[in-house]
Formats: structure tokens, C-alpha cells, sequence
């Protein structure tokens, strides 16, 4: 396995195979990941970032092929890391949405990750995290993130992006209701697929009824677009609209965003550290069985126990 | 925190043959053994299989072919995924390919071919204890 | 159909005879299993007595041969009059190779023809395209353009053969390449006699040979429909298949409602171009497998009949009995032959055309006991065909009507067939149809769970597979002799169509794709331009090329 260095060199340079194997560290060695992402860390912070969540079977994969294709006509290189979730029970999982872009794999323009959650939401979320630094580093000018927009973790892995895009398509079964409130509220963009259905009308004057409930003052008016993506109508307005909402975050969203994301990441960063380190040492003194058979046995509840030791630690 | 590695494996359709009911098979018996299974569709060309391979990052890759045209295809797979660099990976083939056919596959690179009647028990097994390990 | 009375006096000794004999009997024999069910989950019993079909009406459910439900077969005498049509599926390396294989199976006694063309044709690529590479010639004969089609029916007169032809995408293609060589031939356009398979529906989630989505898809089996309906009245435009869907892992149950829930999509989108259902309906036909379980098979195929001719009569009002008819071809199954010991494949293939011509089917291939290992060698398929020979003229089963008729047993399984068919039929009409059912996934799933459930259950041993699983032979050897596809085959296919290309009229070629992209935008019937473009030489590809432009291409839903 070559070193952690040569990896970032080629991640850097944009060797394919260095890109792929740094997102394997990401998904499967902290301490390695940590070096790595130190190393390319200067080199990100360029890439226009962009999540797309929806139901199943409203089309993502399908538009995401049309939208990389629209990207690459304007010269423009594309990451594409497509998350599914792994079986609760047998801990495997089937990761099959890069088959409506496997025309893309060949583009040396494009690359395409699938990554399973591993029932582990913070352990997704920031392997996601890493894998987009690492496109980003690489020089990729978009990344696009795509996830099933099912459960609490992927509002975590969405939250990854600059724009988030919502889609929905008429006729799934799912009412608008039905997407995750946090989604709906953190939602850029609104895509309507299969916008040549009888009810996709319907489906948007759904999105905008949502919309108008929530009387919170915006700068940025979600839109919403219509599109066919199995013909790739629709995807060139789409593709204006997230420029758009671009440049509207160059005006000064984009830095208070990146500044709440880096203080997310920070505070995340500090608890895993200092989390693993405490419990590392109490394991390492033998103490941390004792603590836990107190806290069955009632002695003393989990929290004033947390605060007992932290208060010895820190003296 | 970190969840176990994954042993992440590719299943792949080389050619025109639309037989996929074995494949599809396998891949979920893969999955439902605890593996990452990538599984591309119909009609993948040599050049789609070996750069999916690169790019997910894959231990393993699973030819299904049913349509005799492998003494064709696998060469050509065989010898990008050396371009590439992905000689650690671990090939294996199923599918309908003649006995006699096999030792020039095994020549070739590929480890191990499952002929009809194979059942996924065996190959889960080979799988989980052929797969590189990684760390 | 029986007494009221009797079939309480029977129900009481049946009592009697589960309290007394059956468990002394058992005491000293305990079953096999716990319970025995067949693989579309049906519970079969110990025992079948009149109780089990005591509801039934003779006229009803049964009716005499040639009549409606035609239960009992579509003609009054059945293979007393004529025997099935003996159709062996054939085809592979260059034209010359299969027309060679065509004239040995007919004179060794085969009474119709059947073509497999490769993968390359199938997918609508010429043998010179990139994706063919490998491919060609390796399982079916190799057709690029007209002049193949010529060379593959040289010496085989049309109007006195029928030909059945396994193409979908590319149906209109082949068919008006046929229609041309008859032209060559002088045989008038009424007498073309044979089969286009040209069901696309059943690609989306079975054969998967799509090509275009959905419903350019549809259209283009209904073009060949319509076209037919008007100037090829000996030739079935559509062989609705549930073969595919049965070898992909479907159970019988499923294979026949999917296959019929089809057929009803087909009648629906050709009712939408004005015709009326008895002008086209009478040339529908169907396409099922023949697999191992004996009685479920020939269930199967009779529920079929009477369902069919249900729904024509009650759904879409059909009035002219021919309209009812389910008229089908089977062919055993492939998928349940093994490898190992292949000779043991002769005596599956056996039962499965038994339950086939048992089940009243017009016409039948038989497998031969090497394909699980290869495409058929001449001795090999010379077996498969023997085998419905000696049914036909050894085994006295086709000297009367329906036999089993009268079965409680099988006739409690054709009813349960048919309910359980019916469910799955109601169940895809409140989702909308076909497309929308294609588009959620419904029968991939379906399909994708028998299949994976199968295959548990030969794992576990739950399901016996000899020389697979049970009675295997260590380190066996396989003796058999195996066809192998000169890869010269390739090579000639390439320099032919090369210089196919040089010698035509490029010009003519370039008008008439021109003709046929317009007509595709406006939506027209394109046979007629189609059987145009094919006369000037225009290439398979290259007509497949101008609809792939039209229509787009197709990227299946994938459902493990």
C-alpha cells in the first residue's frame, strides 16, 4: 500500500487511482484519513459543492447523468459520490445507482463513487466529507453528492453541499409531507421530474404550498424547475439555476456558511478526540468497567459520572 | 468512529449477453454476506468494468458471462486492469464457459471460474476467503 | 358437474378415511416433507377427490375442443387432425452456416423453422460495430443487411415453410428483410407464413434486450401489429412472451400473468389506432416455458387458454371466437438443465414437452441436452427433436383430446392458476398498467425474489437438483463433444459488409434513413419505409442507428 504522501501527490495531481484509494482511507482509516486530508487541505475550498436528495424513483440518477453531461459540455470537471444505505441486518449493501452513468465512467472529466452509510450516520457524514475534499482537491470544478433522502443521516450528508437540490416526481406515493422536514427547510433548488406526467403540475403547486408555510424572511427564494430527465429537458435551466444561486452565494452567504460548516466540523472533531482519548485512557486504567457497573447498579447517573471524570481529568 | 472495513466487490456484464438473473443472484447473496456490491448493469465494455473497478476502489470483481463470448472479452479486461495497475484484485468468472476453456483463463489472471449449478454458498466463501486483505 | 348428494357422501368417507387409514398409513410411513408445495407457492395436497372441483361447471370451465373457453384446446380434433408444429430454435455463425443447419433439422423431420440471431442483431449493431466485437455468429446467425437474409433462406422456398424469428428491438427490421426475400422469391405478400417475437414489453424486465424506453418501444410492436393486421394475414406479428419472464426466475404463476397482463397492454395500444380487436386479435400469439414440475405446466398452460379467451370476450368484447384463441409456441426450459451429467438433461427435456404437448401447445422446441454447455451440435439437437417424435407416434398421448381433462387433481390446479393469475392481473391495473408497474419495479422485484428464493432453496438442499446438488459425481468429467463458433466468422461477416458498402447505392441509402427519420418524428407506421430502406441495402445498424437518434436510448431499473 503506497504511502499517505504519495497518495495526496497523486490525489493533487489528479491521478484517478490516488483519488480512489484516498476515499477508501476516508471510509476505513481515521488516523490515515486525518494525515491525508492535513496534507491536500490547502488545496480545497474551489469546487462548487452540490447535494441532491429526493424519494426513490424520482429519477436522481438519471438527472445527475444529464446534469454531468450538461457540465462537461461547458468544460466544467465532475465528482459524482452517490451514497446508499447499507442492510441494517446483514451489514452488506447494493450500491447500483452508478448504472445510469456508467457512460460517464470513461470521461477522464468525471468520476463516480458509490458509498454505503455502513449504519454508521456520523461515520458517512464525514467520510462524505472527506471524499468531497478530496474531489475538491483534486480539481474536480463541481461535486455532486447524491443520497436517498430517507433518514436523519442523510440530512447530515446533504448538509455536505453549497446548493441543495430537492427533486420529487408526480405519482411516487409519497406526498410532499413525506420528505424529511430538516430536507424541505434546507432545500435550494426544487426539481420536479417527469414533468411530462398528467400530475407533475400538481406536484409543484404542492412544492409551493410547502413553501409558503414557512413565512421565515429569505434571501433566496427556492425555485422550482421542471424537468424530463430521461430526454434532459429541463437540465440547461437547472444547470443556470445552480449557477445562480453561485454567484448569490459569492455575495456573502457562502462565507457564513463555510464559517458555520468549519465550526461544525471543528466542534465534531474536538468531541470525537477528546471522546476517544478520555474513554482510551479510562480503558487503559482499567477504570472504565468500574464506571459502567456504577452507573448500572445506580450509583450514579451517566452524566454526573461524565462530569466526575472530566473534572479529574482536567485537573 | 469507524465501522468495519468492507470487503467491496464488482460485479460486471462484459458484452451484449442480457442474462443477468445469475449475476443478480450472486450479487445479492454478496450483499446479504455483509459486502459492498457494485453491480453496473447489461453491457458493460472492458473499458467500463476495469475503470469502475479503479474508481470504486474494488477487492474483487465478478465476470458473469453466458454468451460465449468471453475468450473475447476477459483478454481485453485482464489486460487493462494491468495497465491500470489492478493486479491485486481479485477476478473470478461465472457463467457458462467450457471446461476446456479454463486453464487459458487462469493463465490469464482470473482465479477461479463458477460454472452452472454453483451455489452461492461456495461462492460467498471463496470470496470472504480470497478477497486481498487490505488494511 | 356432480351431485350435490354424492359429493357429501364423498366428503364424509373422506373424513373418515383422514381419521383411520391415513394415519395408521403414516405411522408406518411418515411423507417425505412436511408439506409439499410447488414452486408458486401452492400447497399441494395428499389427495384430489371431486370435492376439490365440486363448483365446477363442464360447459363453464371446460367446454369442448373448439369452442369457448377452449379449456380443452383450440381445435376440435387437436393433434388428431394435426400433430404440433415441431419448431427447433437454430441459428449461429454466418447466414451460410444456418441455412445449412435449417435444411438438416427439416429434413430430419422438423415442420417449421425457428431463428436465433446473435447478440449483436439483437441489440440492433451491425457485426462491424464496436460492441460486437467477440460476439458474433457466437449465439445465432450473424444478419447485418439483406443480402444475409438472402443467403440464410437461399434454397428454403417461403411460401412453403413458416418461420418463426426470436428479434424484438429490431422486429421491423428482420420482418421487412423477410417480406423482401419473398419479394425476391415471387411469393405474394399473403402467404408469408410465420412469426416476428416482437415483444418489447417483456424486455424491460425479463430478456432485457431493450433497446429504446417504453413506449417508442411499444409503438414499434404495434406498427408491426398494424402492418400486418392490413397485408401479412399468415403472419403473427407478436409471439407474447413469458418464456423469458419463467427463465429470468419468475414462477409459473407469475410467467402466466405477467404474460397476459402483456398481451392485454398490446390489445389496449392497438385498439388506440382505430382497429378493431377482431381485425388483429385472431394473429396474437403466446410464448411460454415447459419446466420440470409436471402437472403445474400443463395447469398452466390450460388456465392460460381459458383466460385468455376470458378476457378477449369480457374485456375487450371480442366476437369472433378466433379472437379468443390463445394460440401458443413452448419451449422446455433452459435454466433447469445442468452441466453436469448432461445425458440426464434428455429425460427433462422429456417430461417438459410431455407436460407441453399434454397441455395442448401448437407448436413446441425441444432443448438439447448440452446447453447448459454450449449451442447445440448436430447429434445433440437431432436427440431434442427425436424426442417429440417419439411422443408424437410412441407414446399414444396425442390420439385423443386433453387427456388429463376430468383430473381432479389438474383440474383443481388450472383453477388455482388461473385465481392466482387473476390476483396478479387486478393487482397491475390498480397500479395503472404495464409501464407504470415496469417503472416502479413491480415485476423485477417479483422476478428478482423467486429467483433469489430458488436459488436459497437448492443451496439448502430444500430443493433437490440431481447431479447438482444430490447424486453428484466427484471430479466429474464432462464427455460431450461441444460447437464451437469459428472466430473466422467475425472476420467474414466484416470484409462482406465492407464491401456491401462500397457496392450500393450510397446515395439511395442516404434518402431513404432520411424518409425514416421524419416518419419516426411524425410518428407514422415506419414498416413501409422500413421494408424501403432494407431494399436499398441500408444496413441493420444503420436503421437501428436513425431510431436510436428518434427515440433514445434505454437504461434498465435495476432490482436485485
Amino acid at each position: 500500500m503506497p504511502e499517505i504522501s504519495e497518495i495526496a501527490k497523486g490525489v493533487l495531481a489528479g491521478d484517478k487511482r490516488s483519488i480512489a484509494k484516498a476515499i477508501t482511507i476516508a471510509e476505513n482509516s481515521p488516523e490515515e484519513a486525518q494525515s491525508l486530508i492535513a496534507t491536500i487541505y490547502p488545496h480545497t475550498g474551489k469546487a462548487h459543492i452540490i447535494g441532491l436528495t429526493g424519494p426513490g424513483g424520482a429519477g436522481k440518477s438519471t438527472l445527475i447523468e444529464k446534469m454531468v453531461r450538461e457540465y462537461r459540455r461547458r468544460g466544467k470537471t465532475v465528482g459524482v459520490i452517490a451514497v446508499d444505505p447499507t442492510s441494517p441486518y446483514t451489514g452488506g449493501a447494493f450500491l447500483g445507482d452508478r448504472i445510469r452513468m456508467q457512460e460517464l465512467t470513461t470521461d477522464n472529466g468525471v468520476f463516480i463513487r458509490s458509498m454505503a452509510t455502513r449504519n454508521n450516520p456520523g461515520g458517512i457524514a464525514k467520510a462524505t466529507k472527506d471524499a468531497v475534499k478530496i474531489l475538491d482537491a483534486s480539481g474536480k470544478d463541481v461535486i455532486i453528492v447524491e443520497t436517498v433522502g430517507a433518514g436523519q443521516s442523510e440530512v447530515e450528508i446533504i448538509k455536505v453541499a453549497q446548493t441543495i437540490i430537492v427533486i420529487h416526481a408526480p405519482g411516487l406515493g409519497d406526498e410532499i409531507q413525506a420528505i424529511k422536514a430538516g430536507i424541505m427547510e434546507i432545500a435550494d433548488i426544487f426539481v420536479v421530474n417527469k414533468a411530462d406526467r398528467e400530475n407533475a403540475d400538481k406536484t409543484v403547486m404542492d412544492i409551493q404550498a410547502m413553501l409558503q408555510l414557512d413565512n421565515k424572511e429569505k434571501a433566496w427564494t427556492p425555485p422550482i424547475i421542471k424537468t424530463v430527465a430521461l430526454t434532459g429537458e429541463g437540465v440547461p435551466q437547472l444547470i443556470e439555476k445552480i449557477e445562480e444561486h453561485w454567484r448569490y452565494l459569492q455575495k456573502g452567504a457562502l462565507h457564513k456558511r463555510s464559517l458555520e460548516k468549519a465550526e461544525a466540523e471543528l466542534v465534531e472533531a474536538i468531541k470525537e478526540k477528546v471522546t476517544s482519548s478520555i474513554i482510551e485512557k479510562l480503558k487503559r486504567e482499567k477504570r472504565f468497567e468500574e464506571i459502567l457497573r456504577r452507573i448500572v447498579e445506580r450509583e450514579i447517573d451517566p452524566a454526573s459520572a461524565a462530569e466526575k471524570l472530566l473534572n479529574q481529568i482536567l485537573e | 468512529m469507524q465501522s468495519g472495513r468492507k470487503i467491496r466487490v464488482l460485479i460486471a456484464k462484459p458484452g451484449l449477453d442480457s442474462h443477468d438473473r445469475g449475476a443478480k443472484v450472486v450479487a445479492r447473496a454478496l450483499r446479504d454476506a455483509g459486502m459492498e456490491v457494485i453491480y453496473t448493469g447489461l453491457r458493460q465494455t472492458p473499458e467500463q468494468i476495469v475503470e469502475t473497478a479503479l474508481q470504486e476502489d474494488v477487492d474483487v470483481i465478478g465476470l458473469s458471462i453466458l454468451s460465449g463470448a468471453h475468450m473475447a472479452l476477459f483478454p481485453r479486461i485482464m489486460e487493462l486492469l494491468k495497465e491500470k495497475g489492478l493486479t491485486d484484485v481479485l477476478v473470478f468468472a461465472g457463467g457458462i464457459i467450457p471446461e476446456e476453456d479454463i486453464p487459458e483463463l487462469k493463465k490469464m489472471g482470473i482465479k477461479e471460474v463458477f460454472g452452472p449449478g454453483t451455489s452461492t454458498e461456495t461462492i460467498i466463501k471463496y470470496v470472504l476467503e480470497n478477497a486481498p486483505k487490505r488494511k | 358437474m356432480f351431485d350435490r348428494q354424492k359429493i357429501e357422501e364423498i366428503a364424509k368417507e373422506r373424513e373418515r378415511w383422514e381419521k383411520s387409514t391415513l394415519p395408521n398409513w403414516i405411522k408406518q410411513c411418515p411423507e417425505r416433507q412436511k408439506e409439499f408445495k410447488n414452486h408458486s407457492g401452492m400447497t399441494i395436497k395428499g389427495l384430489y377427490t371431486p370435492e376439490d372441483i365440486k363448483d365446477m361447471d363442464y360447459m363453464r370451465d371446460l367446454g369442448f375442443p373448439g369452442e369457448y373457453p377452449f379449456t380443452r384446446g383450440l381445435h376440435a380434433t387437436m393433434y388428431r387432425g394435426r400433430l404440433w408444429t415441431m419448431r427447433m430454435f437454430a441459428g449461429y455463425g454466418t447466414a451460410e452456416d444456418t441455412n445449412k443447419r435449417f435444411k438438416y433439422l427439416l429434413s430430419e423431420g422438423e415442420t417449421g423453422l425457428s431463428t436465433a440471431f446473435d447478440y449483436p442483431t439483437i441489440m440492433g449493431y451491425d457485426s462491424d460495430h464496436p460492441m460486437a466485437r467477440g460476439e458474433v455468429g457466437v449465439c445465432g446467425v450473424a444478419i447485418s443487411s439483406l443480402q444475409d437474409m438472402e443467403v440464410l433462406f437461399d434454397g428454403i422456398p417461403l411460401d412453403k415453410v413458416t418461420t418463426s424469428m426470436t428479434i424484438n428491438g429490431p422486429a421491423s427490421v428482420l420482418l421487412a428483410m423477410y417480406i423482401a426475400v419473398g419479394d425476391k422469391q415471387g411469393v405474394p405478400r399473403e402467404k408469408l407464413g410465420g412469426t416476428t417475437q416482437n415483444d418489447n414489453l417483456k424486455e424491460f424486465f425479463a430478456q432485457k434486450l431493450c433497446i429504446f424506453p417504453p413506449q417508442p418501444s411499444l409503438k414499434l410492436s404495434v406498427d408491426i401489429i398494424e402492418y400486418c393486421a392490413r397485408y401479412l394475414p399468415k403472419w403473427n406479428p407478436i409471439s407474447i412472451s413469458g418464456y423469458h419472464i419463467r427463465e429470468a426466475g419468475a414462477t409459473a404463476v407469475q410467467e402466466l400473468a405477467f404474460t397476459l397482463y402483456d398481451g392485454i397492454a398490446y390489445v389496449e395500444e392497438t385498439l388506440k389506432r382505430g382497429l378493431k380487436v377482431d381485425d388483429f386479435a385472431p394473429r396474437l400469439s403466446f410464448f411460454f416455458a415447459s419446466h420440470n414440475d409436471f402437472f403445474e405446466e400443463i395447469a398452466k398452460f390450460r388456465a392460460a387458454r381459458r383466460l385468455w379467451a376470458r378476457i378477449m370476450k369480457e374485456r375487450f368484447h371480442a366476437k369472433n371466437p378466433r379472437s379468443m384463441w390463445m394460440r401458443m409456441h413452448v419451449q422446455t426450459s433452459g435454466c433447469t438443465l445442468t452441466a453436469q451429467q448432461p445425458l440426464n438433461n434428455i429425460v427433462r427435456t422429456t417430461i417438459q414437452a410431455l407436460a407441453a404437448v399434454l397441455g395442448g401447445t401448437q407448436s413446441l422446441h425441444t432443448n438439447s441436452f448440452d446447453e447448459a454447455l454450449c449451442l447445440p451440435t448436430e447429434e445433440s439437437v437431432r436427440v431434442a427433436l427425436r424426442t417429440q417424435q417419439i411422443i408424437a407416434y410412441e407414446s399414444g398421448v396425442a390420439n385423443t383430446v386433453d387427456p388429463l381433462a376430468g383430473s381432479y387433481y389438474v383440474e383443481a390446479l388450472t383453477n388455482e392458476m388461473e385465481e392466482k393469475a387473476m390476483e396478479y392481473i387486478q393487482k397491475i391495473d390498480d397500479m395503472g398498467g404495464v409501464i407504470p408497474a415496469i417503472e416502479k419495479g413491480f415485476f423485477q422485484k417479483e422476478i428478482a425474489d423467486s429467483a433469489y428464493r430458488y436459488q436459497r432453496e437448492i443451496d439448502e438442499k430444500k430443493r433437490i437438483l440431481v447431479g447438482v446438488n444430490e447424486y453428484t459425481i466427484e471430479g466429474e468429467e464432462i464427455p460431450v463433444k461441444l460447437l464451437r463458433v469459428d472466430p473466422s466468422v467475425e472476420k467474414k461477416q466484416i470484409e462482406r459488409l465492407q464491401k456491401l458498402r462500397r457496392e450500393r447505392d450510397n446515395r439511395k441509402v442516404k434518402e431513404v434513413l432520411e424518409k425514416l427519420h421524419y416518419a419516426a418524428e411524425k410518428d407514422e407506421n415506419l414498416m413501409p419505409t422500413i421494408i424501403e430502406a432494407v431494399k436499398a441495402y441500408a444496413t441493420l445498424g444503420e436503421i437501428m442507428d436513425v431510431l436510436r437518434k428518434v427515440y433514445g436510448e434505454y437504461k434498465e431499473l435495476i432490482i436485485i
